[in-house]
């Protein structure tokens, strides 16, 4: 292991064994924050009691319609805006400002639109990852070197060919970029629809643990929720690493 | 060859000198989009460009309007000015050693990409219900950005103007001051860009859950009132406030260029 792997493991550990101790030493009430291990066995009874099975199954299949849904779409976006400048200059300013708006308050108007069910908050996570997808793909594209473009040109590629054998690989690492922040934003959409307006999901019962004073299966949701998004994260990075080493790019 | 060898920049070059007009025609563009879905879904659904207008006229002239705005801005200010300042600090640092950069990136991108909406009641549990819960959850959605644009930018400064700042024996302050943030200051703005918008949104979130003011909580009524108008107007008022903040950074990015135009 690097250097830097070992001093972060071991900062995480101290975080974590820290907290613990602080949370038994009684430096924190417990009615704030429990200790970590009470937070683990919290997820795992709440994983073997089998009571949020269907709502976590629910979360997870509206994130990953979602994020499937914004990748695709961004990725179209993205390409769309590459090809015309002129658009892409003028919306310049709004890309950067679409974040400000939490996407979340549209969905009554989602609700009206697709029906009481899953739908509007797959619409949520959706319409939250989907412009990340588009200005990492964009970034992407223009970050290609012109040397590339010319090589696609003399070798007479065709405009699909051109895209899949060498524009797709040469932004790779923005692409990545992307699709690890639509896993991210999908998650933050979905859940944050859930957290405030829906009947089921993670996102509901962890509000529903709050507001019930239940800290073990709320910190437990959470730990689970994290660890999740973190595992797939680091599968990407994994991935994403494997990529770059075929290409001697390490 | 020849001819299309160099399309890209003639492509460039016939890019009219002022974006201006491009803007106004984007936006005439989205507000006909707009109308033709207030058209199609109905304007109980999606109200048209028109009536948003009026309804925000209505709600920015009631009474009550200034105290809710007073109130959001006051905890934006507060948190804005955490993110911005704090994430440069940070990033800056974080940048100019080379392990300690190694260290932290994967700690902050992990961070980054939890899902933080899921940590509200941590958040609400350690600093109460009122402004400094709201100040905390805009700051921690807007200082990871910040700082990972700032520790990006540092890296990628030429060592040379390291070497120089050292052999002119700087303070850490003079070269940040001096050095990093002159040589860095594009991605600076871009981080800037980012983390207004994204402070925003953790403000306005904060709002939502726990308050009785600011417009996070008119957001929130108008969303169990079913009130599709208010919800309308409001969001175009952020959309505008924030593109506004948006536009006066990139002015700024380019004005410290010079005359360059991209």
């Amino acid at each position: 292991m690097s250097r830097a792997g070992f001093i972060r493991l071991l900062i995480v550990a101290v975080a974590i064994v820290g907290l613990e101790v602080a949370c038994h030493a009684g430096l924190i009430d417990p009615i704030t924050i429990i200790p970590p291990s009470a937070m683990a066995a919290g997820a795992w009874k709440l994983l073997i009691s089998g009571r949020y099975t269907e709502d976590i199954l629910l979360t997870l299949g509206s994130v990953a319609l979602a994020a499937a849904l914004a990748v695709a779409g961004g990725f179209g976006l993205g390409y769309g805006l590459f090809r015309l400048p002129r658009l892409r200059r003028a919306l310049d300013p709004l890309l950067a400002s679409y974040y400000a708006v939490p996407t979340f308050i549209f969905y009554p108007l989602f609700i009206v639109l697709f029906g009481l069910n899953r739908l509007p908050l797959v619409a949520i996570g959706f319409v939250f990852a989907v412009v990340a997808m588009a200005i990492n793909t964009l970034t992407g594209f223009e970050r290609v070197p012109p040397v590339l473009r010319r090589t696609a040109r003399a070798l007479r590629l065709s405009e699909p060919a051109a895209l899949v054998q060498i524009t797709m690989p040469a932004c790779a690492p923005y692409l990545f970029t992307g699709v690890k922040l639509v896993i991210a934003y999908s998650f933050i959409g979905v859940i944050a629809g859930e957290f405030v307006l829906s009947g089921s999901g993670i996102g509901h019962e962890i509000a529903f643990a709050y507001n019930n004073f239940d800290n073990p299966t709320m910190y437990g949701l959470m730990l689970l929720l994290i660890g999740f998004v973190s595992g797939l994260n680091m599968l990407l990075f994994a991935w994403e690493r494997r990529f770059y080493r075929r290409r001697g790019l390490t | 060859m020849a001819v299309t060898l160099d399309k890209p920049t003639r492509v460039h070059r016939r890019l009219p000198r002022s974006v201006g007009f491009d803007r106004l025609l984007l936006l005439l563009a989205m507000l006909f989009l707009w109308q033709v879905l207030t058209w199609i879904a109905g304007p109980e659904v999606i109200t048209s460009p028109p009536a948003t207008a009026r309804k925000l006229a209505a709600i920015i002239n009631a009474p009550d309007f200034l105290g809710h705005a007073y109130e959001t801005g006051r905890a934006f200010a507060a948190a804005l000015i955490i993110s911005l300042l704090g994430g440069l600090v940070v990033g800056l640092a974080l940048g100019s050693r080379r392990l300690a950069g190694e260290v932290a990136e994967p700690l902050l991108v992990a961070l980054y990409s939890i899902p933080k909406i899921t940590l509200y009641p941590v958040i609400l549990l350690l600093f109460g219900l009122g402004v400094s819960a709201k100040i905390a959850f805009g700051a921690i959605h807007g200082i990871i950005p910040v700082a990972l644009f700032a520790m990006n930018a540092v890296r990628n400064i030429r060592s040379v103007h390291l070497r120089a700042a050292r052999a002119m024996r700087l303070t850490p302050l003079q070269i940040a001051i001096h050095v990093l943030v002159p040589a860095t200051l594009p991605e600076i703005v871009a981080g800037f860009r980012l983390g207004f918008a994204l402070t925003l949104l953790g403000t306005l979130i904060g709002e939502m859950f726990a308050s009785q003011r600011g417009i996070g909580y008119m957001l929130v009524q108008a969303m169990e009132t079913n009130d599709t108008g208010t919800i309308m107007a409001l969001a175009l008022l952020l959309v505008t406030i924030a593109t506004a903040a948006s536009w006066v950074l990139l002015r700024l990015d380019r004005g410290l260029h010079g005359n360059e135009q991209h």
